[in-house]
């Protein structure tokens, strides 16, 4: 792979997932991101705030609004080894969403947790 | 310090590629080097050359061109990005077979491990855009 890395840093990565899947292209070029990001070795963490727990949403169908339904790719990030999944627990319980109306395994976390995680993190990217 | 950047908005439209310019310029002369500008979303349109801002406007794809080719800036357009919105480098021209290419001088267009790479190797990526 042309980008491929042989530095051997493993960095703290962190993809701040904050808008609704569809409506932008923010979300969906995220998931490419983390996709691409997946084959660096890394050690990755997503995280969904606000509008951005939406992205985990069950059954979701863009079939009228003709874009694509990207949401199934996230129950396949187990097979990039992506696998640290966070939800803010206040995003998803202001939306009268809980963790039984999300597509994948996620930790639900409150505001202080995510702060730590935030400032734990090195490399940030914010969707 | 070694930077990267992220720019994720359009020229024009939004401030995020003035302030990502502004940022990499003040860097700069602060003795600091960027590693790498990487563009993404619509931050590709920042690369066409066929931008004609009025005159008394800043050319934001020009001024981009400029600083890299004075501290020889690696300035990234994301192929899939790029390929959505119609952003063409002469490779790609050929590759996909259009009949013109509309890349700016000094950007170059790669893939999204440019990205990751940047966030691994520099001590700072910044993001600019909303």
């Amino acid at each position: 792979m042309e980008d491929e890395l042989e530095s051997g840093v493993v960095k703290k990565f962190l993809y701040v997932n904050r808008r609704a899947p569809h409506g932008t292209v923010y979300a969906h070029e995220a998931l490419e991101v983390v996709l691409i990001g997946a084959a660096f070795e890394q050690d990755v963490s997503l995280a969904f705030i606000d509008d951005g727990v939406f992205q985990l949403k069950k059954e979701q169908d863009t079939s009228e609004i003709y874009t694509k339904n990207f949401s199934k790719i996230y129950a396949a990030l187990e097979m990039y080894d992506v696998e640290k999944l966070y939800v803010d627990k206040d995003s998803l319980e202001s939306r009268g969403l809980t963790e039984n109306d999300l597509s994948v395994d996620v930790k639900v976390i409150d505001s202080k947790e995510m702060t730590k995680l935030i400032v734990d993190s090195e490399v940030i990217f914010n969707f | 310090m070694l930077f990267g950047i992220l720019v994720n908005e359009g020229p024009y439209q939004h401030q995020a590629s003035d302030s990502a310019y502004l940022f990499a310029k003040a860097a700069i002369e602060e003795g600091h080097t960027i590693f790498r500008v990487f563009f993404y979303h619509d931050g590709v349109n920042n690369g066409t050359r066929l931008a004609t801002p009025p005159q008394d406007d800043r050319h934001i794809p020009n001024r981009w061109s400029e600083l890299a080719q004075e501290h020889e800036i690696d300035l990234v357009l994301c192929v899939a990005a790029a390929q959505r919105r119609g952003m063409v480098d002469p490779d790609e021209m050929k590759r996909h077979k259009k009949d013109a290419d509309n890349i700016a001088d000094k950007f170059r267009i790669s893939g999204l491990g440019q990205l990751i790479e940047a966030g691994v190797q520099a001590d700072r990526l910044i993001t600019f855009g909303d």
